[in-house]
């Protein structure tokens, strides 16, 4: 079990974000975490790496408990939703701090490649497009050589090329045998890349199974529709 | 923590503010040495100058650059780094980074004048020591303040009223108090409320330090029998450490328990 959350309670305010989550992830499988906005995927990933400290609960990272832990995060690979960068610095300048903060090896060269970001190598963040931002993001991301991945939001902004080239890197880390997280509103994504879909709703989860389990228990023959109907009887 | 302080540190070191901090004390190193021609003198003046810039400066600084790195630090929080040593190492960038501007650019007017052979260099000395004793204060206040305030306004502004409390607003009630219990005798009270305050405290540290607490009459006798002892010194320096430890022991707890 690569990740293993019990009974996960996390609050901002008065704002009862996670309502008691319990999950286990497996090893060298690729789980989308889907809901609508606000259902609390980015503050279940943003727990699992310890940004944000839940308020009851149990988490562990390859069978250790992350509590007061730091250590566990050379295993984790995260690409954040919204690539927020110091903007003052060039992107190799970027590229080398990351290196030299994970003191790991790493393949950028092949990465920058593979997206063509040559070009944009000594411009300062930014003056970069969104797109080309995320590109940035991915290559920080996918640099170093981590058993479990955990991607929130990765194709924004992404050119059909740059998704394509996502997409074949996701599958390349997959028989890698490693585990990925996912989160997207892009169905059609999902539906190519995942493996095991988990529905969070208010702060529960709802679903968890394979999509051909998904279509049966809704009755639909589309994923994106099985993904609608999901809240509008009981199916989990 | 090193790696994220030399990070920092760079970062500052690159940008226009630190130059024209650095700029500035070298202008005022110049002009003062250059118009009074007496290294005791430049040195009061320069107390006056710095015991109120220097606050200000650490505080907005500190708030400044704790909200502009904000991404920057998420971005770390991904990584394997403890969250302490993120949040020690910018803070000990920014003090620095101030800091060395601080000696600096007053140093090198004072070297080229010729202070190394002059007497006023214990003076002197005392004076960049409780610069550094401030900046590093400020900073630390500052960070703790914007720690605590998601919203960059609010922060800034608990910030500034905190600077203009210690430098100001502390010093009137100080001396409205003085003014209203005047039957009372007074010397221990001003002696407790002198050393509260770090801003207060390195000025009397200063001026005792300069021979001129005559000016100060009766009240600067008392003083000068406290302070001016090695064990009064000794106490003063420890305040000012205390001041300096609680706010990094805040900004530790606080940023243990953050979430971002």
């Amino acid at each position: 079990m690569t990740i293993a959350i019990n009974n996960l309670h996390k609050r901002f305010g008065k704002n009862q974000v996670l309502k008691g989550i319990d999950l286990s992830i497996d090893e060298g499988r690729i789980y989308a975490i889907l809901g609508p906005n606000g259902s609390g995927k980015t503050t279940l990933i943003k727990s699992i790496l310890g940004m944000v400290i839940p308020d009851k609960g149990e988490i562990s990272v390859l069978e250790q408990s992350i509590k007061k832990g730091w250590k566990y995060r050379k295993k984790i690979d995260y690409l954040p939703q919204i690539a927020n960068f110091p903007p003052n610095i060039k992107v190799k300048e970027l590229i080398n701090m990351i290196k030299d903060l994970r003191n790991a090896p790493s393949t950028e060269a092949e990465l920058i490649q593979l997206f063509g970001l040559e070009p944009f190598l000594n411009k300062k963040l930014s003056t970069l497009s969104g797109g080309t931002k995320q590109k940035v993001n991915i290559i920080l991301t996918f640099m170093f050589d981590s058993p479990l991945i955990i991607l929130d939001e990765p194709t924004t902004g992404l050119d059909p090329r740059a998704l394509i080239r996502l997409k074949e890197l996701i599958q390349k880390e997959k028989t890698n045998g490693k585990t990925i997280l996912i989160t997207s509103h892009i169905m059609q994504f999902v539906e190519e890349t995942a493996d095991e879909i988990l529905y969070l709703l208010e702060g529960e989860i709802y679903f968890k199974g394979s999509i051909q389990k998904l279509l049966e228990q809704t009755k639909q023959t589309n994923f994106e529709h099985a993904i609608a109907a999901i809240t509008t009887g009981s199916h989990a | 923590m090193l790696k994220i302080l030399k990070y920092s540190f760079y970062d500052l070191i690159r940008s226009r503010w630190s130059y024209v901090y650095f700029l500035f004390y070298l202008a005022l190193g110049f002009v003062l040495l250059f118009l009074n021609n007496d290294v005791s003198k430049a040195v009061i003046t320069l107390m006056n100058v710095i015991i109120v810039l220097i606050p200000l400066i650490g505080t907005i600084f500190g708030v400044m650059y704790y909200y502009n790195s904000r991404e920057f630090t998420e971005l770390l929080l991904a990584q394997p780094i403890k969250r302490s040593s993120i949040f020690m190492g910018q803070y000990f960038g920014v003090a620095g980074s101030l800091t060395l501007s601080l000696v600096l650019g007053l140093g090198i007017p004072f070297v080229l004048y010729g202070l190394l052979r002059s007497n006023a260099i214990f003076d002197f000395s005392l004076l960049l020591i409780t610069g550094a004793f401030l900046t590093f204060i400020f900073v630390g206040l500052s960070f703790v303040i914007a720690i605590s305030n998601e919203n960059k306004i609010k922060g800034f502004g608990y910030a500034v009223l905190l600077w203009l409390f210690l430098a100001v607003v502390y010093d009137g009630l100080f001396l409205m108090s003085l003014i209203v219990f005047e039957e009372y005798p007074l010397d221990t009270f001003s002696l407790v409320a002198t050393a509260l305050n770090p801003i207060d405290l390195s000025r009397i540290l200063i001026l005792l330090k300069l021979d001129i607490s005559a000016l100060l009459g009766y009240t600067g006798a008392i003083f000068k029998k406290f302070f001016g002892t090695d064990l009064g010194f000794l106490i003063s320096i420890a305040i000012l450490l205390l001041w300096t430890i609680l706010p990094i022991l805040g900004l530790r707890y606080k940023a243990g328990k953050k979430d971002f």
